[in-house]
């Protein structure tokens, strides 16, 4: 993958690739080593184990969702792609780990814990491992924004890098540097006709904006309200267990992905067609559409899973009163599960529908560019690899990786095996369909912009697994919280079993009194460092009108001296008028300069000491 | 270390070393290209200085400077003529510079020749419009061209006479931050 063919954006995109896969692995390690492998070690060795306690009642009704009797075979493919049946009672899911302590020789582990405290590691540390590797990349951003400031000056006299010797590298390089400098005097006149706009027009655009905003929203709101109901009708329908017919059922399972995934599809390109209307800079153009797609793709998850919720903590007898079991137990016997399946669902139809748009859609269009001549084919072109989007995919599917972790802990597995492989479809795909982007993607921010993209995308994570932990009651009938009001319950116990000074110490850190002093001092900290960002910002505006006027000082001076010394050869004829004209003729660079040989190569010419 | 080479005296070759950024081998080297520019017109035996210098044509027309949109003035640049016309002299010169061993304000120096198409000394709007069409091949509009050029005085012009000057130039790519790195060419 040579830089010069592709371009650096997308040696960042699959660089960025890479650093997905490791992340998910070293997940599924974390996941696997805390909770797995102690359950795996028990049953192996002779240390004791205590089961979860259910207290028979009616929420511990758990019926078994294992097929019995015959099973048509086209039934376990369904199960496989959906993770009922019989990959339910796997560790795959919540609902299997029922271990609460493990007693070994020393000391006893306990395992709700464990499950809990892995589930803050792995956000904990994805949060670090991307804030560590986006900090090198946000210097680089802020240094390069000097750009900013000699943009044109840099592309012209930098800009053409003298190795290239391929003829087909001059001819990109070439058309990038057009379409940069093109793209910069775009900018250039942009600026300049908004500054000159009269206040009835930035009216009529202020109210323009307004109203596509508006129509933005309505677009939003529209394929969220389809996904909710898309997802209700889904669920209603497993729940009735009506068995069809194989693909109907199939579709039926995987309808919420559908919805999606063709929202995703669609409202890129009506974001493209609306921004053009809306009268932005073409930087601010493309970063807009960006952010909407960004806040589409992640907010249908959030959708998904708040339809899901409503589904979950509604019981049909009475709306006023609660859930006798905190949950709707009757249709969600074990909901963690569920919500894990539906993860698992929207993962796996990801994977097929990438590998699937690469294989039924790119590599026949490349074959029908090349071979057929017909206008259909010229009009299409020839595919491009569209990095923006590409990253919005990836971040997507690591998103629901991390929402589903909690709910199905061997999905970070799943999910390494997943990008693996798309790392080398998505690159046999840039070999073999695509040709490079005529429209260069600034490397120098791109990586930045991965990773900001991506702690969105966590950020976003955080939120459903946080109020699932501490908002909704865990299941009675199965999982390692049936004990526990909440999963978040586990935690309060075992400080409480804590000795007495570390315990208080625990409890004074989580009052109020310290969460609102820190939060104070972080407020002030970040204050003190925006002043200081503003403060060298002037300076630097200072330090730059300095040095053009230092330019017009040393005019000014060479012009006196320029005078004192005519006015000096003119009283004195016999002065050597050489000595002075060579003093200022020295201030410009001479080509006269260079001896024989080479001898003076490593010395610049020698430059009068007014050259400062 | 053994290897009795005929083409440079030892002296030529310690001179070489220590003037150029380039090692024994790699001048032996670049000798070899030279001479397969024209092999009939440059002897194998410089060891007594042969004044032989080798026309524009035969220069630009090198992989490494084919696709090179400056070609002609880099080799003007380093001519002693200001023609073209290089001596193995000239010759290791040019590469040596734009090596990337080369520091900064070196070729800080070259480049600001090689820009300044009239040989003024001064960079002036003539000249960024050669460069800017020998870039794009000539692409852009006029009134396109016209505008960068005013954008890059306006960036870059420190004393405000309207053209640069080398401080004015030099000022400008010690700011460039891809400058060492497109400025090299590897031979």
């Amino acid at each position: 993958l040579s830089p010069g063919k592709f371009g650096t954006g997308i040696l960042s995109y699959f660089s960025f690739l890479r650093f997905l896969v490791l992340l998910n692995f070293i997940i599924f390690l974390l996941m696997f080593g805390l909770i797995i492998l102690p359950i795996i070690i028990v049953s192996h060795s002779s240390a004791n184990m205590t089961f979860v306690q259910q207290y028979g009642s009616e929420c511990t009704d758990y019926p078994s969702s294992v097929r019995r009797g015959l099973v048509l075979f086209h039934q376990y493919i369904i199960d496989l792609l959906s993770g009922t049946g019989f990959l339910e009672q796997t560790y795959l899911f919540y609902g299997y780990y029922n271990v609460d302590l493990v007693r070994f020789s020393r000391f006893t582990y306990n395992v709700p814990l464990a499950y809990l405290l892995a589930t803050f590691a792995y956000l904990f540390l994805s949060l670090v491992w991307i804030v560590k590797r986006s900090v090198a990349g946000f210097k680089q951003n802020l240094v390069q924004d000097e750009d900013r400031f000699q943009s044109f000056c840099n592309k012209i006299f930098s800009g053409w890098d003298f190795c290239i010797t391929d003829e087909n590298a001059a001819k990109l390089k070439r058309s990038s540097l057009l379409y940069e400098l093109r793209t910069d005097l775009e900018e250039e006149r942009i600026k300049q006709k908004i500054a000159d706009r009269t206040f009835k027009e930035r009216c009529r655009i202020y109210l323009i904006r307004l109203v596509l905003n508006l129509f933005v929203v309505t677009i939003l709101a529209g394929c969220f309200y389809c996904i909710y109901r898309a997802t209700i009708y889904s669920q209603e329908r497993q729940t009735l267990k009506l068995q069809t017919n194989f693909i109907l059922d199939l579709i039926v399972e995987y309808l919420p992905s559908i919805v999606i995934t063709l929202g995703n599809f669609i409202t890129p390109l009506m974001f493209d067609v609306i921004i053009q209307f809306e009268d932005y800079s073409p930087a601010f153009e493309i970063r807009f559409t960006l952010m909407r797609c960004v806040f589409m793709r992640l907010a249908s998850i959030g959708v998904l899973l708040f339809s899901l919720w409503s589904q979950i903590t509604h019981c049909e007898t009475d709306d006023t009163v609660p859930c006798p079991c905190g949950y709707n137990h009757q249709l969600y016997p074990c909901w963690e599960s569920r919500v894990g399946q539906e993860m698992y669902k929207l993962m796996i139809f990801d994977f097929i529908i990438i590998s699937a748009v690469t294989v039924f859609v790119e590599f026949p269009r490349k074959l029908i560019v090349t071979h057929c001549d017909c206008g259909l084919a010229k009009w299409w072109g020839q595919q491009e690899f569209a990095i923006p989007q590409n990253v919005l995919e990836i971040v997507y599917g690591q998103t629901i990786c991390w929402i589903g972790t909690f709910y199905s802990p061997l999905l970070p597995a799943i999910s390494t095996i997943k990008y693996f492989i798309i790392f080398y479809i998505k690159k046999v795909t840039l070999m073999k369909n695509c040709r490079p982007a005529t429209r260069p993607f600034r490397a120098s921010s791109s990586n930045f912009f991965f990773l900001a993209v991506l702690l969105i995308g966590l950020a976003m994570a955080c939120v459903p697994v946080g109020v699932s932990i501490a908002q909704i009651s865990s299941s009675k009938a199965c999982g390692p919280f049936v004990n526990y009001t909440t999963s978040w319950q586990v935690l309060p116990q075992v400080v409480s079993e804590l000795p007495t000074g570390l315990s208080e110490f625990l409890y004074a850190i989580s009052s109020e009194a310290f969460a609102v002093s820190f939060f104070v001092v972080t407020c002030l900290a970040m204050f003190y460092f925006i002043a200081l960002a503003g403060a060298h910002k002037r300076v630097v505006n200072q330090l730059r009108e300095q040095l053009a006027m230092e330019g017009r000082d040393k005019r000014f001076l060479i012009q006196k001296l320029c005078q004192a010394q005519k006015r000096l050869a003119s009283r004195q004829p016999r002065a050597a008028p050489l000595s002075s004209g060579s003093s200022v003729a020295q201030y410009q660079y001479s080509s006269q300069n260079r001896n024989n040989s080479g001898v003076l190569l490593e010395q610049p010419p020698a430059t009068s000491a007014t050259h400062a | 270390m053994g290897n009795k080479q005929t083409i440079f005296t030892d002296e030529q070759l310690d001179a070489y070393q220590d003037c150029t950024f380039f090692t024994r081998k790699e001048i032996l080297r670049l000798h070899g290209r030279y001479h397969e520019l024209a092999p009939n017109l440059v002897p194998m035996d410089y060891t007594n200085d042969p004044d032989v210098k080798l026309p524009l044509q035969l220069i630009i027309n090198m992989p490494e400077l084919k696709e090179n949109p400056f070609r002609n003035r880099i080799v003007e640049s380093f001519s002693e003529d200001g023609q073209g016309n290089l001596s193995f002299n000239d010759f290791v010169d040019m590469f040596s510079v734009l090596s990337e061993m080369a520091p900064r304000e070196l070729k800080a120096i070259y480049a600001f020749k090689i820009y300044d198409f009239n040989t003024d000394n001064f960079i002036c709007k003539e000249d960024l419009e050669k460069t800017l069409n020998k870039l794009t091949r000539e692409e852009l509009t006029a009134e396109e061209v016209n505008l960068v050029c005013d954008k890059v005085i306006e960036e870059a012009d420190l004393d405000g006479d309207g053209k640069l000057a080398f401080a004015d130039f030099e000022n400008m790519i010690s700011r460039a931050p891809d400058f060492l790195s497109t400025f090299h060419i590897r031979i």
